[in-house]
């Protein structure tokens, strides 16, 4: 006992002394680490590689790389190496929140891209806000958010809604089935469509919602057969949304008549579906894969030879392409030794970009992005044709459902 | 009156999926009392086996049904003799293996099919849809609903007709005793597995073009299919027949004027409180009695 007590004694003192030593080291060195060093730049990766949904964050992490791996053959950034470090969040918003903090402490990264679901995006956000980091969220979203420490470059609602909404009135009538998963997505999507409609003297005539991974919708297609509905305005995600496309099509129901219109079915999704389910359907996004540009081409076809011939691209993998692009411009502005997360922010506000889908810019009040949306049209072959698209780009408004609030630089205001 | 046909119609393919999963489940839980957690990934190798087939040698899913019934089910048959063998009788180990089988199995077909959600396409002949009494539903599913009536006449009839179901019954009923008449149990357990491993890949295989095929799929199923095996009563193969069409036209009933979600809900409180009055499901055995 009395000698346990003095090694205890020992091992305690030794540990001060240590710690003693060990302190202003520690410090010193810290002070003096930037965050551009030694001829790199290091930024985190963070897309699930494992889980429910690494069948898409996959892609958007192929894309996420292609970028970097483009800007360093091209000499890098003021000829410093951009350095990924990737890690694996397997789908679950812990681990996010685990790697994140890794990331951001442990390795020092002056950026993070990554995360899909909105579930995600939140358990990341208080790292970020915490310690003046910045994260690039590629996704389209539903909005209501203001974070001075988040770049949005995927859609909010008003940049999907606001051209799509008008179009299927005109085009199939007033009678509106809204079906959805039950999460916040579906729910803050169909708040703003609602409003839409309202305007348009439009009448919805049913909000339903099903459980996330919920794969039998045999009573639901029953509804739309009975209720007749002109639109059906579908926010269901993940693998139910392959389910309800293949059961809509073996219940022998006509998208020429009661088309899905979607803003989330892409090129992805209608790969794992069919192309025949999902022909004649509708989706309205920014990019579409088989858009005609010189830069989309360019974009295709790398991405092609460098992750494989029968690989799609889609909206999401096309801004987690762009931003990696804003990103670089951003930096460029800087002088190495003044490189911060905070600065990168002030850089990248009104940075124009000719991104796949045409020129988008950052919106300095809010941090999302001015976009350009599109309305596509599903094909038997998988890919979809374009019928129109915004005359311009949208102007992102995250609060778009909720007139009386609104992101501002400062924060959000109520008006 | 064609809404109450669309509507029964409606329940009765609820119920025969719900059938088609459970039927292989009840047989090897009902015969060698193995809980078997990696049913629902042998329902997803069904998929899977069906989506090779089509994608890779292009044959049509009619033409694949029986090659994926004898391969899932050989591949029961294996697992039998590697693992559940040594685990009969000891319950809670059979769990935790089938569980791990379960899991390693999502991961090889992770690894080797890639992440990826898949489909099968429909046969072309059934991919239209009919009207019955006014009522329109597809063609497929009522073919569906025709396979899993079939496989149950199957089941049943070798259950009660012939000399091996016979045998199976005896076992049930005290595997001692019949193996000291001369039965050989460990083979009729083996067989007893496979057969059920491969009605369930049957139900993968059959389900594929309804839904999304992925390694994950398993999951959503085997929950579905305890729960008819459940209600229905443990060793009951009517009991198996009525539960699913129960749950079935219920459920369905349920999301037709509500919506899925508290169908759900609903559905599994049912459920619960019937297995409290009534725990040994609603058709017991009584030989048990």
């Amino acid at each position: 006992m009395n000698k346990n007590r003095r090694e205890f004694l020992k091992v305690g003192a030794a540990a001060g002394a240590a710690s003693l030593v060990g302190f202003p080291h520690i410090w010193s060195k810290n002070s003096s680490l930037a965050f551009a060093q030694g001829g790199e730049i290091k930024v985190g990766v963070l897309f699930s590689l494992t889980g429910t949904t690494a069948i898409i964050e996959e892609s958007l992490n192929k894309a996420t790389l292609m970028a970097i791996e483009e800007i360093n053959a091209n000499g890098g950034i003021n000829g410093l190496k951009i350095t990924p470090v990737v890690e694996d969040p397997a789908s679950d918003p812990a681990t996010f929140a685990e790697k994140a903090r890794k990331l951001v402490l442990s390795d020092r990264c002056v950026s993070v891209f990554g995360s899909y679901t909105s579930a995600s995006r939140k358990a990341v956000l208080p790292v970020f806000e915490k310690q003046e980091n910045l994260f690039w969220y590629p996704t389209l979203y539903e909005g209501r958010e203001c974070s001075k420490n988040v770049i949005y470059t995927g859609a909010v609602p008003n940049q999907q809604q606001d051209d799509f909404i008008p179009w299927l009135v005109e085009k199939f009538g007033k009678r509106w089935y809204l079906i959805g998963s039950n999460y916040i997505y579906p729910k803050e999507e169909n708040n703003y469509c609602k409003k839409l409609l309202e305007g348009l003297g439009a009448e919805v005539i049913a909000e339903e919602y099903v459980p996330l991974g919920h794969s039998e919708f045999s009573s639901v297609i029953n509804k739309f057969r009975s209720e007749k509905p002109n639109v059906i305005f579908s926010t269901v995600v993940g693998d139910s949304v392959v389910a309800l496309h293949r059961q809509y099509r073996a219940a022998g129901l006509d998208p020429a008549t009661m088309p899905m219109a979607s803003l989330t079915t892409s090129e992805n999704e209608v790969a794992a579906m069919g192309g025949d389910a999902a022909a004649g359907h509708f989706t309205s996004a920014p990019y579409f894969m088989v858009f005609d540009s010189p830069e989309n081409q360019r974009f295709v076809e790398a991405y092609r030879s460098r992750w494989g011939g029968d690989k799609v691209t889609h909206f999401v993998s096309e801004s987690s392409y762009f931003q990696i692009h804003l990103f670089k411009q951003a930096v460029a502005k800087l002088a190495a030794s003044d490189i911060s997360p905070l600065a990168i922010r002030e850089a990248v506000k009104s940075e124009e970009y000719k991104a796949p889908q045409g020129l988008v810019k950052v919106e300095p009040e809010n941090l999302h992005c001015w976009l350009r949306p599109k309305i596509g049209q599903c094909k038997a072959d998988g890919q979809f044709e374009i019928l129109t698209q915004s005359a311009d780009w949208l102007e992102p408004n995250p609060y778009s459902a909720y007139p009386n609030q609104k992101c501002t630089a400062e924060g959000l205001k109520e008006v | 009156m064609d809404f109450v046909v669309s509507q029964i119609l409606t329940g009765l393919s609820l119920s025969s999926i719900l059938l088609l999963v459970a039927l292989g489940l009840a047989i090897i839980y009902g015969v060698t009392g193995v809980i078997n957690l990696a049913h629902g990934e042998f329902v997803m190798l069904g998929a899977y086996c069906a989506w090779l087939l089509q994608s890779q040698f292009g044959w049509s899913l009619l033409a694949s049904l029986a090659v994926i019934f004898l391969l899932v089910a050989a591949l029961g048959w294996l697992i039998e003799i590697a693992v559940i063998r040594h685990l009969y009788d000891r319950p809670l180990d059979t769990i935790l293996a089938t569980w791990g089988l379960g899991v390693m199995t999502q991961q090889i077909v992770r690894l080797t099919a890639g992440g990826e959600l898949r489909y099968v396409q429909m046969p072309p002949a059934l991919s239209g849809s009919v009207d019955i009494l006014g009522a329109t539903d597809s063609a497929y599913r009522l073919f569906v609903l025709a396979v899993a009536l079939g496989l149950f006449m199957l089941t049943w009839g070798i259950y009660r007709y012939t000399s091996f179901g016979l045998k199976l019954r005896a076992i049930t009923q005290n595997r001692a005793i019949a193996s000291s008449f001369g039965i050989n149990s460990a083979r009729a357990y083996r067989l007893t597995f496979a057969y059920g491993a491969g009605i369930a890949g049957l139900a993968g295989a059959l389900i594929s073009p309804l839904k999304s095929v992925s390694p994950e799929m398993g999951t959503t199923y085997v929950v579905d299919a305890f729960m008819v095996v459940v209600l229905g009563g443990v060793q009951s193969l009517v009991g198996t027949l009525a539960s699913s069409a129960v749950l079935g036209e219920t459920s369905g009933l349920i999301a037709y004027y509500s919506n899925d979600t508290i169908a759900k809900a609903l559905v599994l409180v049912a459920i619960v409180i019937i297995i409290r009055f009534r725990p040994q499901g609603l058709f017991a055995p009584r030989v048990r009695a």
